[in-house]
Parts: C-alpha cells; sequence; structure tokens
C-alpha cells in the first residue's frame, strides 16, 4: 500500500502469533466481561428509574398469550386467517369498479380510438388486445387485495409480531435442523421471495442460510395470492352457503400457506440430513417492545414501497407477456396456432396430474411473473375451447365482470374441483419466479443451488399433484 | 399567516430546518459522509429516513435492514451523504450484515459515525459504543426511542453520557422528529472540525492482554504512524480475528492510515452493495 515491504507486517503477525498462545483461550471471554462491566457502570451513571412503568407490564401480558404454548399458534392462526378474510371480503367491489374502468370501458375506448386513427390490425392487436388488456387485467385483479394485504401486514410488522412469529416457530425449526431466524426470513417471503432471500444475510452459518434460500420460494408471495384467492373462491368458496363463502376461502388459503410452512420443514428436515448436513446454530433473538403502529405512515409507506413496486413489476411484466399470448394464439402452423401444438402436446402430462395442458403452458409463460397466471390461463382457455361469447377474437384477454364469470368459463373449459385444488397447489409448489432465481444466483455465486431452489419445489409439486389426482380419482371417480 | 410571512421563517436562522434540504437518493458530490450504525432495531432506518426524507420502508423487528441504504441531504450549504448500515451486536463480524456494518467503519472511513442506541436498552448497547469508540473518535451517540424511555419510567441524562463518552451525545424520538435539529447541528459541528472529542477508551482489567496490546500496538504504530486506532487491531489481533490479520497480510491496513478526507472513491466501494428490494 504505502511501498512498504511485507517485513514489518510479517513481524507484526509473527508477534501477535506468540503473544495469543501465551495470553491463551480466555481473552476474548475477559474483554467482552470487561465490555459488559462498564457498559453497566455507565448506563448506571446516566440512568435514572422513577417509578414503575406501565408498558413494560403490558408488553409482558402480550408476550405471555403470543408466545404461550397454548395461544401461540391458535393466535397466529387466527391472525393469519382474519388477514386473509379482510383481503378477500374487502377486494370484490374495488377489482369490480376497476375491471368496469380499466377493461369494459378502457379497452373498446382505446380500439375505437386507434380504428379512428387508422391503425391497422396487426399493431392495435399487440398493442390493444395483448400489451394494454393484460396490464388493465393485472391492475384491477392485483391492486385491491394487495392495498389491504400489504398494510395490515404492515401494521403487523409495525406492531412488532414478526419476532414472536420467530420465537414461536424457533423450536420447530431447531428440530428441522435449520436456523430460528429462518422464521424471519420466511415471513419476509410472504411479501417477496427475493427480498425474502436478500433478507438471509441476517442468518450467520452458511449452511443454515442455504437451507434457508432453498426453501424461500415455500412462502407464498404476492403474486401468488391472486391466485389462491380467485381459485378459492370459485371451486372451494361456492360449496358453502354464501354467507360462509368469504370465510371458508379465506380458511383454504390459509391451508395452503400452512402446507407451505409444513414444507418449509419437512424440507429443511431433508437438506439438514442429507446435501446439507450439521446442526443447528443457537442464537439470541431480540423481542421488542411492542409499539403502536402510526397508521397513516404505516399505510403509506406499504402503499409506496410494497404496493406499488409489486404492482409495477406486475404490469411491466404482463405488458411483454401479453405480447407473447397475443403472438402464440395469432401466429399458426399448419394451420394450428402455436398456442394449440403447446397446449396439445403438454395437455396428457396435465391431466395425469389433475391439470391441464394449458395451466402447465401459463406457468411456463408467467416465469418471469407469477401475477400473470390467471390472465393467461383464462385467455388460453377462451382460445383453445372455441368458447363463443366472451371475448372479441383470438389472443384477446378479454374482461369477465365477476368471479361467476370466470368460473362458468372454467368449467366449459373442462375444469373440475379437482383442477381447481391442484392449481392451488401448483401455485405453491413450482419453481420461483425468474427475478427470485437470479437473486439466488447472486447471493450464493452457484449454479446448483439456484438449479437445485427451482427444482425441488418443481419435482414436489409434480409428486403432490399426481398422487392427489390419483387418490380423488379413486375416491371421488372423476 | 400570510405568505411572505411563512418564507420569513423559513430563513429564520432560529429556524434549525432552515438550514436542512432533503436530498432524497440524490447522493452525488458529497461534502461530508455520514454512517448510521447501532444495534438492530433502534430505529436507525427512521432517523435514515429523518434525515434524508426518504420513506425507506421500516418494521419493527431485528434485521430489517440487511444491506446498505444510501440517501442525502444539505444541511447549512454542505452536502452529505448518510449510509445507513445493517443492525449489529458487536464489531466480531460473523455473518454478512455484520461484516457489511464493519467494514464500512473500518475501511470506509466516514467523516462522522452516529451510534443510534435505544434509550430503554442503554447498558446492552453502549457495547457496541465503546467498541466503535476503539476505532473512530469521530462519533456521534444519539440516544433514540427517548420517548418509549420514558413510559417505561426511564430517565436519561444525556449530559452525564456525553462526559462519560468524551462524545457528543443527543437525545432523540426519531418516530416523532423530536430532536433531529440537534442531531443535525452535532453531526455537522463535528464534520467541520468545529468540535474535538476526547474519545473514552475501555481498559482490559488483565495484566497479560494489557502489556500484549501495549506491545503489539507499539509495532503496530512503529509500521503505520498514521493509524489513529492502533490499541484495537492489537486487541483484535490477539483475539485471532481473521479479517484483520488478511488486511495485515495484504496490507490494507494502510488503507486505515490517513485521517481526515479521504478519496471518495475508497468510501463509496467500503463494502460494496447495492439494495435489492
Amino acid at each position: 500500500m504505502n511501498g512498504r515491504s511485507d517485513t514489518p507486517n510479517k513481524s507484526i503477525l509473527a508477534v501477535a502469533n506468540a503473544l495469543r498462545w501465551e495470553i491463551g483461550e480466555g481473552l476474548h471471554d475477559s474483554v467482552t466481561a470487561d465490555l459488559y462491566r462498564e457498559a453497566e457502570r455507565i448506563a448506571g451513571v446516566v440512568t435514572a428509574r422513577s417509578g414503575k412503568g406501565q408498558r413494560l407490564d403490558l408488553d409482558r401480558i402480550l408476550d405471555r398469550i403470543l408466545t404461550s404454548r397454548a395461544f401461540g399458534f391458535p393466535t397466529m392462526f387466527l391472525l393469519l386467517a382474519l388477514v386473509f378474510w379482510l383481503t378477500i371480503e374487502g377486494a370484490n367491489v374495488p377489482s369490480a369498479l376497476l375491471s368496469t374502468l380499466l377493461v369494459d370501458q378502457g379497452h373498446p375506448f382505446l380500439k375505437s380510438l386507434s380504428a379512428a386513427f387508422g391503425v391497422p390490425w396487426w399493431v392495435s392487436g399487440p398493442l390493444v388486445d395483448g400489451t394494454y388488456l393484460a396490464m388493465a387485467w393485472v391492475v384491477s385483479v392485483m391492486l385491491p387485495p394487495m392495498a389491504i394485504f400489504f398494510p395490515l401486514f404492515t401494521l403487523l410488522e409495525d406492531f412488532g409480531y414478526l419476532p414472536r412469529v420467530a420465537f414461536n416457530l424457533d423450536f420447530l425449526f431447531r428440530k428441522a435442523g435449520a436456523h430460528g431466524k429462518q422464521a424471519l426470513t420466511m415471513a419476509m417471503g410472504y411479501g417477496c421471495n427475493a427480498a425474502g432471500i436478500v433478507s438471509t444475510r441476517i442468518i450467520d452459518s452458511p449452511r443454515e442460510r442455504l437451507i434457508a434460500i432453498l426453501t424461500n420460494n415455500f412462502a407464498l408471495c404476492n403474486g401468488r395470492w391472486p391466485t389462491q384467492i380467485l381459485i378459492a373462491s370459485i371451486f372451494i368458496g361456492v360449496l358453502a352457503p354464501p354467507y360462509l363463502a368469504g370465510a371458508v376461502s379465506a380458511l383454504a388459503v390459509v391451508a395452503v400457506v400452512l402446507l407451505g410452512i409444513a414444507f418449509t420443514f419437512l424440507v429443511s428436515w431433508m437438506l439438514s440430513r442429507t446435501i446439507l448436513r450439521g446442526t443447528a446454530s443457537t442464537f439470541s433473538l431480540e423481542l421488542p417492545p411492542y409499539r403502536p403502529p402510526r397508521i397513516l405512515h404505516t399505510l403509506y409507506t406499504s402503499l409506496i414501497d410494497r404496493t406499488l413496486i409489486v404492482l409495477w413489476r406486475a404490469v411491466v411484466w404482463a405488458a411483454p407477456a401479453g405480447l407473447v399470448i397475443w403472438l402464440v394464439s395469432n401466429i399458426s402452423i399448419g394451420g394450428v396456432s402455436l398456442a394449440a401444438h403447446v397446449v396439445q402436446s403438454l395437455d396428457p402430462l396435465g391431466l395425469l396430474i389433475g391439470l391441464n395442458g394449458i395451466i402447465l403452458l401459463a406457468y411456463v409463460i408467467a416465469i418471469p411473473a407469477n401475477e400473470i397466471v390467471i390472465p393467461t390461463l383464462l385467455m388460453l382457455t377462451v382460445l383453445f375451447h372455441g368458447i363463443a361469447d366472451v371475448g372479441t377474437g383470438a389472443g384477446v384477454l378479454f374482461e369477465l365482470d365477476s368471479p361467476a364469470a370466470v368460473a362458468d368459463l372454467l368449467h366449459a373449459g373442462g375444469w373440475t374441483l379437482l383442477t381447481g385444488i391442484n392449481l392451488m397447489l401448483f401455485s405453491l409448489l413450482h419453481n420461483p419466479c425468474s427475478t427470485t432465481l437470479y437473486t439466488i444466483y447472486r447471493e450464493t455465486g452457484s449454479v446448483k443451488w439456484t438449479l437445485l431452489s427451482a427444482l425441488i419445489p418443481l419435482v414436489i409439486g409434480f409428486t403432490v399433484c399426481f398422487f392427489v389426482a390419483q387418490v380423488w380419482r379413486i375416491v371421488v371417480g372423476v | 399567516m400570510t405568505r411572505t410571512e411563512i418564507e420569513q421563517c423559513e430563513i429564520c436562522p432560529a429556524n434549525p430546518n432552515a438550514k436542512l434540504l432533503h436530498l432524497g437518493a440524490k447522493i452525488d458530490g458529497s461534502d461530508h459522509i455520514v454512517a448510521l450504525a447501532g444495534n438492530p432495531n433502534v430505529g436507525k432506518s427512521t432517523i435514515f429516513n429523518q434525515l434524508t426524507g426518504l420513506r425507506q420502508h421500516t418494521g419493527n423487528w431485528p434485521g430489517k435492514t440487511v444491506t446498505r441504504a444510501e440517501g442525502a441531504y444539505v444541511y447549512d450549504g454542505k452536502r452529505y451523504k448518510v449510509i445507513d448500515l445493517p443492525g449489529t451486536y458487536s464489531l466480531l463480524s460473523t455473518s454478512t450484515d455484520e461484516e457489511i456494518a464493519r467494514d464500512f467503519i473500518l475501511f470506509g472511513r466516514p467523516d462522522v459515525t452516529v451510534v443510534v442506541v435505544d434509550g430503554t436498552r442503554i447498558a446492552r448497547n453502549l457495547n457496541l459504543v465503546l467498541q466503535i469508540l476503539d476505532i473512530t473518535d469521530r462519533l456521534v451517540v444519539n440516544v433514540n426511542l427517548v420517548d418509549e424511555a420514558k413510559r417505561v419510567g426511564l430517565s436519561i441524562d444525556g449530559r452525564a453520557l456525553a462526559r462519560e463518552l468524551g462524545v457528543p451525545v443527543v437525545l432523540t424520538a426519531a418516530r416523532t422528529g423530536e430532536g433531529i435539529p440537534h442531531l443535525l447541528h452535532e453531526i455537522a459541528n463535528l464534520a467541520s472540525g468545529k468540535v474535538f472529542t476526547k474519545p473514552f477508551r475501555f481498559v482490559t482489567t488483565s495484566k497479560h492482554v494489557q502489556r500484549g496490546v501495549e506491545q503489539l500496538s507499539q509495532l503496530i504504530q512503529k509500521a503505520y504512524p498514521a493509524i489513529p486506532n492502533t490499541r484495537w487491531i492489537a486487541l483484535r489481533l490477539l483475539e485471532g480475528d481473521q479479517s484483520i490479520i488478511d488486511a495485515i497480510r495484504h496490507g490494507e491496513l494502510g488503507l486505515l492510515a490517513t485521517t481526515g478526507r479521504r478519496d471518495e472513491h475508497v468510501a463509496v466501494e467500503g463494502a460494496g452493495d447495492e439494495r435489492t428490494q
């Protein structure tokens, strides 16, 4: 650096080495003890305690309930169910409004506008029927649930509930051979798996960090909720009487979330006994004081930081996806569209695992963003089954005013309750989106772990769907 | 109030905010670099938002910030770049987030380091403060969450703490913005050299260790006369800290040698990591 030879550096290291032997092992402990004593002394000088604090007692009472052995898990379950129920019930009306505005009115308006300016069909088709409609669909389907879910989640976070969840789940993670802080990175994964992967930096041991990275995908990310919520309401909610439909759908989504947590433990356990062998390391987790959330501030930051960023990503990816859908539907080989070729070749595999070729193709198109699975599915279903009266032509993402209309369409496309259930399962258990995969590659710097993180959930997804389909066909006989 | 009255208030020297201009994420060309360090979950990100006008998401749990966030503000005509470091309990760097924080304070050499301290857990937080005091003397201790401390019946004597530590101490309740003007003022004083610190350096009780530190720090002093914190480096060497051993072996220790202003690039590339959403 400053032109010196290595000699003084070497002698410093040599002396340090010799002294280290002389002083022995107790050095770290004695220095730490000195530090703590000094810190205690200073703290004693500068702080004064006046009377008994009210809030500490309240904190203790809350902690006794929220982290108790008996009530910890039930409260966690109830809070989760409540958040989903509010999201499902609350999102219906604004979703319909947005859909009317952007799709029912916006789309014909743009069509007539492009007609008025004499725009040729091969320009207005991909742009208005493909790109615009895909984006409009994503906004009307995703914005309302996200605008409700994220603030609720953020309120819980600001209140200080997340570390309590980590505390509750710690013993399970330890049993699985993983790090207790994985509960926190998993919680981040519910927002976005890519963010969850980055947050695994809080885990010290590389082994446990890899486990957390490989299993983060089992935390259902926001891109997959619209799928879960919609499918749950049109296939499972309808099984219950109308006044219970919302609650039953919410419970179905909670069940999928819990299944994801179960797979997190199972896969962590398997990894820590095979390719990532080792024991769980100890750590100390601070339970921060409960803080009254500042509602308005939380609304603002969760809207800006989470809702809009996530929505923007969805819109950005929906645009090219809409274009691709329009293209594969309108480019024909031998009189049959490209989409039809692919769907036909995927159909046998899809039906074997209780899904269908359209769903598999949709998941291929949606690799950049899970958010666009549903619009892609609907469009392909209309196209492939030649259902009339909906939509306005090949490759047009169309408008559907209500979940009931979506249900009619899917039933016409040959969907059954099994297809719905398996789609919910497959939405939980499939490869992470390309952003997440790239993040995994950047954090681990390894192609091997990146591939593995895509293959593990994919293999599990195919296996689970296959078994559910076989059992279903034996029991229900369809 | 009329419009002109408001304008006059904004430029009145008695209004501390008159000197402050949030720059958000516009971080180019700064005069001073300020690092925010502290234990996890003490409100560093909230302080960061208050200084820069950014609205980075804050959460009530340890480990929220795992990467560095950067922002900027102008105060009294000078541009400050603020770096929000991940929260750490110590500087022993056992995980990636701790390493990012330590490497930046060590090798990035910010003009001012602000250690944010949880007012309700002074004793535990002071461990880190004492460790950072051993590395740098350009330190402002910011006791945050004083509103929460008051609620649990704790009162904190900022002046006594400043006397004990030998560095400026500012009490804040960042969630409401209380004390932020004072913090801005102290940062500016330290950065411009208007204020000098006499940092408290803790001494180990073990005679063995004391002798070892003495001997080793003399050697380091001779090899690198400009390094201000030889005692700390000696102690880290005695503990067998691999990254310090590597720094000496590869000659990176020389980076610590110059005090005062250094090349902007060194500071910016300190821990080399951008924020990921």
